[in-house]
């Protein structure tokens, strides 16, 4: 007990004694910034403008008032001998200071209406994507193109738990990032599909909560290539820290290279489906799947959170028949937090992810989930 | 909190049963001061396991499950466990003492309001040591996440909601009834001290809102168990409205929380600047003008949501006019002290902080009123920090001012002034390394409730985690000191304890007898 309090007391202590002689653990991974970001959009800039016109006036008065009350307080101190006056009202100055602030507001409302005009220009759009929230990742659909994936977070468990040092993308990158071309309105098309999530990208200006049954629209237009990292700004569960949103601009030949690319991979993948998987080959896909996709509550060692999150080992579905345990995965369970997997994972990490909890964590159950098993089981549907 | 003689010679009954069956406002108002306070330290402990964890990037001490219980918890606990019962009790304490009556108006109902308290926290935090565990939803608990994905224990929680509503609606309305009909002779409305002004207005919000409140989570309770879908989607219901009813509730809540505080702050800086209030009627005035506009803008906190322009920009207009009235009211409070002949006792230094701290609150609210911005800052540790300076620099700073204004006069002994002013430096430090970095984080791009956080942060969640525990240390030195008042500290029997303390209060011996005002006095 005492050995661990030490321990804990070492690991808290150590980032501190680091601190004071590094200057700082994150000075090489990122910029330390106090301020909000300008961003790359007409949007992010109206945001930032105004957000500084509104610092500078708060500062400005800020300025005036506590200077006049620090002076009070120096000036009228009974230690210095001041004497209390007896006055209790002044109409006319009481009448300045209602409306004074009153016209400063007056005055304020005009950029701060001309900047939310832009956050709600979405007409005219080049490109059309739906971004659902799922717990917890975001999926992104290129609307018209065929082309649609889940994008999720890349970073391990293990990093996260301190069993491994943190990678210089701690939390900040994903499986498949989103892609979009420069110079093209991307109008973003945004709702949820369990709780509410929120989309957030600090350089383009955007957040908006992806709502279940909701369809709101945001957008995006800039010149300047480069990878934007945002959050899930709506807490939405366990994993609400651990679904970032990655975003990747391209130059427009770049960015129809990339489509192309999304559009032969589906089509692929449609062709190998059929493949048979060995016992082996399913174990190792289907733990990459589980760490990232079920490990969040169902946790690393298949033993689930006691009244929330049941565990799979020895769990009467995962040891029962193949159609059943298949079944969960596709449907959910209604009611609770088990979600549909049919649209978010392929049929191929489906089949691994089924075979791996059949066979990990001593379940034993020893059989084979071939893709071609799920695909039946949609079929049968 | 001690105070005059209760014994026996009264007709009380002994140790548990008269707490158990006062109908004395003073020992209501007691009560309503020890169970926030032990409250206000629960609520506390669980915001040092949040810094704890927030130390440094990646999950350390606890998981995110037990994270997310305890941000919603440490809100719970201190919006509706620490600083409502906290006024209440301060109201209990003072307002007859203030109007020169006797007692409340209503004390039977005033002992049942507070005895079911202690019964609504003890279910709540039952919840965590239940299968599944507590609230994990977030202190304003959205569905569907506190609904369909909530853990079973969500209904104890819609039950301990409902007590405490419960509680609040009896509590005001006894505060209503007292103040209208309990002023003594000559006591008009335009001269009742401010405290209880302030306390009027807010009494009506809490009648208005929190049946609101009950509204919102009887429909979750609904949709969770008998199968309606207000909330559900998939049902023909809309999450938005959760959102809507909850804000409707939630902004008044928040006034509800800051206007007592005003009152504390009006009845100190006048005493320790020797001077009058500056601007009396239009203090009330402005406390009337805010109660009415925080009906009127609750979509300010929903500007992500995707409301149509047109609704954005009315809740925009609606909440920059806030501003008004409220800069009304930190001109008055600083005019007050123009020109008087100040002394910096712990009341008053706790006070000017909460002068300071609370404008500077109030210049981020009006950066985030402006809705293109607040797009950038919405649930961003921007916005944990603005409602932060109002909320502990706003709220629990006065209410620490109030303990040490009037601890002498409800138990007849005086604190030791250096340890109150080491307890203010600590706190007023502590806050401030706390909260001031958690503006750049959340500028940065830090969401809240995030159980762990990219390296790019680092820093000033170490800063602001370093910060959290010296303010948390100020509390265990607050404890101390108002029990080592009411122990060992220096016997005072000046009723009016403050030289230049003006009011009914100070006219009835030191330490308040047990009863005060059984004849009324006469207000001229």
């Amino acid at each position: 007990m005492l050995k661990r309090a030490q321990a804990l007391f070492l690991r808290l202590l150590s980032p501190a004694i680091a601190l004071a002689i590094a200057g700082g653990v994150s000075a090489e991974n990122a910029t330390r910034q106090i301020n909000m970001p300008q961003g790359v959009t007409e949007v992010s800039q109206a945001a930032y403008d105004i957000h500084m016109i509104m610092m500078w006036i708060c500062t400005v008065i800020g300025i005036a008032v506590f200077g006049f009350m620090f002076y009070v307080m120096y000036a009228h101190r009974k230690s210095r001998g001041a004497v209390a006056a007896n006055f209790h009202e002044h109409h006319v100055v009481e009448l300045i200071w209602t409306i004074v602030p009153a016209i400063i507001l007056i005055v304020m409302a005009v950029p701060a209406t001309t900047a939310l005009l832009k956050v709600y220009d979405t007409e005219n759009a080049d490109i059309d994507i739906k971004v659902t929230g799922y717990q917890w990742k975001w999926q992104y659909e290129y609307i018209g193109e065929g082309v649609k994936f889940m994008s999720e977070l890349r970073t391990s468990q293990d990093e996260i738990y301190g069993r491994a040092p943190k990678g210089e993308h701690y939390l900040r990158e994903v499986t498949q990032p989103l892609v979009i071309p420069t110079g093209k309105k991307v109008r973003f098309l945004i709702t949820g599909n369990d709780v509410i999530h929120s989309w957030w990208v600090p350089d383009f200006g955007v957040k908006r909560d992806a709502v279940p049954g909701l369809f709101t629209a945001a957008w995006a237009k800039t010149d300047i290539p480069g990878t934007y990292v945002g959050e899930c700004t709506e807490l939405c569960g366990i994993g609400h820290a651990f679904m970032p949103v990655v975003v990747e601009v391209k130059e427009e030949a770049e960015y129809n290279e990339w489509l192309a690319g999304k559009k032969l991979e589906a089509a692929l993948y449609a062709s190998t489906i059929g493949k048979e998987w060995t016992f082996d080959e399913l174990m190792v896909r289907g733990e990459e799947v589980y760490e990232r996709s079920c490990a969040g509550c169902h946790q690393s060692d298949g033993n689930g959170i006691a009244g929330v999150f049941p565990a799979l080992k020895d769990s009467p579905i995962a040891l029962g028949a193949k159609e059943g345990h298949i079944a969960v995965l596709i449907n959910g369970v209604a009611g609770t937090s088990m979600q549909s997997f049919a649209d978010q994972l392929s049929e191929v990490d489906i089949a691994a992810v089924v075979h791996y909890e059949r066979n990990a964590w001593g379940n034993n159950v020893g059989d084979v989930t071939q893709p071609v098993d799920v695909l039946n089981y949609k079929q049968g549907q | 909190m001690a105070h005059g003689p209760a014994t026996l010679a009264d007709g009380l009954p002994k140790y548990l049963a008269r707490w158990l069956f006062t109908t004395n406002h003073k020992d209501i108002g007691t009560l309503y001061l020890w169970f926030s306070f032990a409250m206000f330290l629960m609520g506390g402990t669980f915001a040092m396991i949040i810094r704890a964890e927030l130390f440094q990037p990646g999950m350390q001490l606890i998981k995110p499950e037990f994270f997310n219980q305890m941000t919603t918890m440490h809100g719970l606990v201190m919006v509706f466990g620490a600083i409502m019962p906290a006024f209440v009790g301060l109201a209990n304490w003072m307002i007859p003492m203030m109007i020169g009556a006797p007692d409340m108006a209503l004390p039977r109902m005033n002992n049942l309001s507070f005895w079911i308290l202690p019964f609504a926290f003890a279910i709540l935090t039952a919840t965590l040591f239940m299968d599944g565990g507590g609230p994990n939803f977030g202190w304003t608990f959205y569905a569907p996440l506190s609904t369909t994905y909530a853990p079973d224990t969500v209904n104890y929680f819609i039950f301990g909601v409902h007590i405490m509503g419960a509680s609040s609606i009896m509590g005001s309305i006894n505060i209503i009834a007292t103040v209208m009909n309990m002023r003594a002779p000559g006591m008009t409305y335009m001269k009742m001290p401010l405290f209880v002004w302030t306390w009027l207005i807010t009494a009506f919000l809490l009648v208005a809102v929190m049946p609101v409140l009950a509204g919102a989570v009887t429909m979750m309770l609904m949709d969770i168990n008998f199968g309606t879908s207000f909330f559900d989607a998939a049902g023909g219901g809309d999450p938005v409205l959760f959102q809507h009813i909850f804000w409707f509730f939630g902004h008044p809540e928040v006034y509800i929380i800051i206007l007592p505080a005003f009152g504390v702050v009006s009845q100190i800086i006048p005493t320790f600047s020797r001077k009058p209030l500056f601007g009396y009627s239009s203090m009330v005035y402005a406390t009337a003008a805010i109660a009415f506009l925080s009906f009127i803008v609750w979509a300010h906190h929903m500007f992500t949501v995707g409301m149509p322009i047109a609704g954005e920009l009315y809740f925009m207009y609606a909440t920059m006019l806030i501003a008004v009235p409220t800069g009304v009211k930190v001109f008055n409070w600083i005019t007050t002290m123009y020109r008087g002949s100040l002394t910096f006792e712990t009341p008053m230094l706790f006070s000017i902080a909460f002068v300071i701290l609370f404008t500077f609150g109030g210049f981020t609210g009006m950066m985030l009123s402006i809705a293109a911005a607040d797009i950038q800052y919405h649930d961003t540790y921007f916005v944990v920090a603005h409602f932060h300076y109002v909320m502990v620099a706003g709220a629990v700073f006065s209410g620490t001012a109030a303990v040490y204004y009037w601890l002498p006069k409800w138990c007849g002994k005086m604190y030791d002034e250096t340890m109150g002013k080491l307890q203010f430096w600590i706190a007023f430090i502590g806050f401030n390394i706390t909260f001031m970095p958690q503006h750049f984080l959340g500028l940065a791009g830090m969401p809240r409730r995030y159980a762990d956080y990219g390296l790019q942060f680092a820093d000033w969640n170490m800063v602001s985690s370093i910060g959290a525990f010296m303010y948390g240390g100020a509390q265990l030195l607050f404890l101390y000191n108002v029990v080592r008042t009411i122990g060992w500290g220096k016997p005072t029997d000046d009723p009016q304890v403050w030289e230049d303390a003006v009011g009914l209060e100070w006219t009835v011996p030191t330490p308040a007898p047990y009863h005060t005002f059984e004849k009324p006095p006469i207000v001229k």
